[in-house]
């Protein structure tokens, strides 16, 4: 029998971080944005984390605060995240650079960036193991709810996580609530699609696409901290976030562009990407990397489906991928 | 301070064409300013002056002949996948599946290696490595365009996952494959035998890719510019309607294209598992498949210029992966450091294409408004 509640509680935790992407990225394409940097984002925003978080440990010694063991890592993650939207926008707003060949910069960038300062802390303390390890600020992270455990299988599903999760969760559900509800997200999505149009309705083309790329940076960054703190509890090792930025600009494809749909999507996606950990598949180790392609498939399936379909509602925003220039019409 | 109208201080207007050594000027300026930059940073980073951080790293990528032909070889990889995604570009197809598509080249070619080795005779084997190779690319960059032709399919989006796709792939032959079972790794293919290597010119490996980097160069620059092809790619790439008016089918110039593509990135394959590595890993590749779209973009798509934009790439890599070997700092240094390069020439890109005039004003009013 298929082991659904150790399962899904193991998918949520592996799509969360997939989830932060994703909403990131939908906010930023629903500016015209195709910010191909956000897995070197996702990055920066973990080891920014990592570094707050170290340098607190250190000088606060063993009595540490924990809102602010909280707080502090948050806080240097939100920050390096969004310097690194502030570039992505630099280039490809103001300077009107191509967003393709940006973003691929940014992720040699921001995996670069990740690594380098995480194998640099890893020489600071001396480690014999490639890895830091921050338990303390990890245990914050993922502090549960006392009365989870209490509650059976339901406790498990649904109250197992740490806070970040669940801001994951208001995060997205808030997002697709702006986007369709409200004035702002429709001026938003409107950039997106026909920035001459609504420039003409006197709607400040560069300040939506600053604002929504640097916020989804930011919400992307979160998932890089979700990642380390609580899923590694606090361990950083470098390259262990592997591909999962890619991952998330899937998922922004697999739930055309809506992040409510994110929310159950990215726990099927962290389903798929561990499922082959489930599937009885004997001594054959080599059909497990072929599971691994799950995710993939279905991302190219739904992109598939969407385009033929060809429904007005559920394609790329139009101007998606393309500078906007004033005198260029 | 009452002012009601508000003078924006500078007006950006495009361009009109202007002089390709002007253009050049600014790129060159862009690199040399990052240049200077990261041998700063560098030298921040390792305490030591930034002429003898700059030092270090000529030395570290043409100090000795092994390092020149490494650095040779890097370049002449990395130049032929930038030539192979290069015509896509001009079309303004987003092929970012290179890295996809040299991975199931050198899938193939190990596959040959290992499943024909000793059974046919050497040329037999190697010609057969080529021609799999080639028609695996090929093959991983038809699925997408056949989509963007029907459908409009993103391609950007589908040949990313394209890269994942075949990365997989290959993770799962290695299993299939691996010596000695539970290793996780294949070992050099045919150790003793040889068979399937690619001939050693001159004694000296890194020459081969090299000999056939400067072959497809010339190669692409006759096609692009002047051939029935190249004018149909550029004519598609500059407005797909124009060329749908001129009676050029759309669909089969992508189709084509992307098959050339993908051809063209197996034969990297082929060259790395046949002529260099002789075995098959997930990480052959190296994100090259990704660096390469921004080579050909810093060309503007021009195979000769893009000899310098790979080299430029590559002296980054290796020089700052030098440094930090002296230094002892982690090799991911590197990335940073083109990272920075890539940002300044990326942006550089804006001095050419637009003009900036400041706005005059009044003296008297300047004065009160500063």
């Amino acid at each position: 029998m298929f082991d659904f509640i150790s399962f899904i509680p193991r998918a949520v935790v592996q799509g969360i971080p997939l989830l932060f992407g994703a909403t990131g990225e939908t906010l930023t394409e629903k500016s015209g944005n195709l910010n191909l940097g956000i897995p070197g984002i996702m990055y920066v925003g973990a080891i920014s984390g990592v570094i707050g978080a170290f340098f607190y440990e250190q000088s606060a010694g063993g009595n540490m605060n924990p809102v602010l063991a909280v707080v502090i890592p948050l806080l240097t993650c939100l920050l390096g995240s969004l310097l690194m939207g502030l570039i992505y926008c630099f280039l490809t707003v103001t300077l009107r650079a191509n967003q393709n060949v940006t973003g691929l910069a940014m992720t040699t960038f921001g995996v670069g960036f990740g690594n380098f300062f995480g194998g640099s802390l890893i020489k600071l303390t001396g480690a014999e193991v490639p890895s830091i390890a921050l338990s303390a600020t990890s245990a914050c992270f993922s502090a549960r709810l006392p009365i989870a455990e209490n509650l059976g299988w339901f406790g498990q599903i649904f109250l197992s996580y740490g806070f970040l999760a669940y801001v994951a969760v208001a995060i997205a559900l808030v997002a697709a609530f702006v986007l369709r509800h409200t004035r702002v997200g429709l001026h938003l999505r409107a950039v997106g699609e026909n920035p001459a149009t609504a420039d003409a309705a006197g709607i400040s083309i560069s300040r939506y696409k600053y604002t929504a790329t640097c916020l989804g940076s930011m919400v992307a960054g979160l998932g890089g901290l979700y990642y380390v703190m609580d899923y590694a509890s606090g361990v950083w090792s470098n390259n262990a976030f592997g591909d999962r930025g890619w991952l998330a600009i899937a998922l922004v494809i697999f739930t055309v562009w809506r992040p409510n749909i994110a929310v159950l999507a990215s726990i099927l996606f962290g389903g798929l990407y561990i499922l082959y950990l489930y599937i009885p598949t004997g001594t054959d180790l080599a059909v497990k990397e072929l599971y691994k392609m799950l995710p993939y498939i279905a991302t190219v399936i739904v992109l598939i489906i969407v385009s033929a379909r060809s429904k007005k509602e559920n394609q790329p925003p139009a101007s998606l991928g393309l500078a906007y220039f004033r005198e260029e019409r | 301070m009452s002012e009601k109208t508000h003078t924006p201080l500078f007006h950006v207007s495009r361009r009109p064409a202007i002089p390709a050594w002007h253009a050049w000027a600014i790129r060159i300026g862009a690199v040399i300013i990052a240049m200077i930059l990261s041998a700063c940073i560098m030298g921040l980073a390792t305490g030591q002056a930034p002429w003898n951080i700059a030092a270090t790293q000529f030395d570290g990528v043409f100090g000795t002949p092994r390092r020149l032909w490494i650095t040779g070889q890097n370049t002449a990889i990395l130049l032929l996948i930038s030539l192979a995604v290069t015509p896509a570009f001009k079309m303004r197809f987003w092929n970012i599946g290179a890295e996809g598509q040299v991975l199931v080249g050198c899938l193939a070619s190990a596959a040959c290696m290992i499943l024909l080795g000793g059974k046919i005779p050497n040329p037999a084997l190697i010609a057969l490595m080529a021609v799999s190779a080639m028609a695996a690319g090929a093959l991983w960059a038809l699925i997408p365009a056949i989509f963007k032709v029907l459908y409009n399919t993103n391609e950007t989006l589908f040949t990313l996952m394209m890269n994942y796709l075949a990365t997989q792939l290959v993770a799962y032959f290695i299993i299939v494959w691996e010596v000695p079972k539970g290793s996780g790794k294949v070992g050099i293919i045919n150790q003793t035998t040889e068979a399937g290597w690619l001939p050693v010119i001159g004694g000296q490996e890194n020459l081969l890719p090299i000999i056939v980097g400067v072959i497809i160069t010339a190669l692409m620059f006759v096609y692009l510019n002047y051939s029935k092809h190249g004018y149909e790619i550029a004519v598609v790439g500059e407005s797909e309607r124009t060329a749908r008016y001129v009676g050029i089918k759309v669909g089969k110039v992508v189709i084509r294209t992307m098959l050339l593509s993908g051809a063209l990135c197996g034969l990297v394959g082929l060259l790395i598992v046949g002529g260099l590595s002789h075995t098959i890993s997930a990480e052959l590749a190296g994100g090259r498949g990704f660096t390469a779209v921004m080579v050909s973009w810093l060309a503007q798509f021009n195979p000769i210029t893009m000899i310098f934009s790979s080299l430029l790439i590559v002296y980054m890599d290796r020089g700052a992966g030098e440094i930090s070997t002296i230094y002892g700092l982690n090799h991911a240094f590197s990335d940073i450091m083109t990272g920075i390069i890539l940002f300044f020439i990326i942006g550089s890109e804006f001095f050419i294409n637009y003009r900036i005039d400041f706005v005059r004003r009044a003296g008297k009013e300047e004065k009160t408004n500063v």
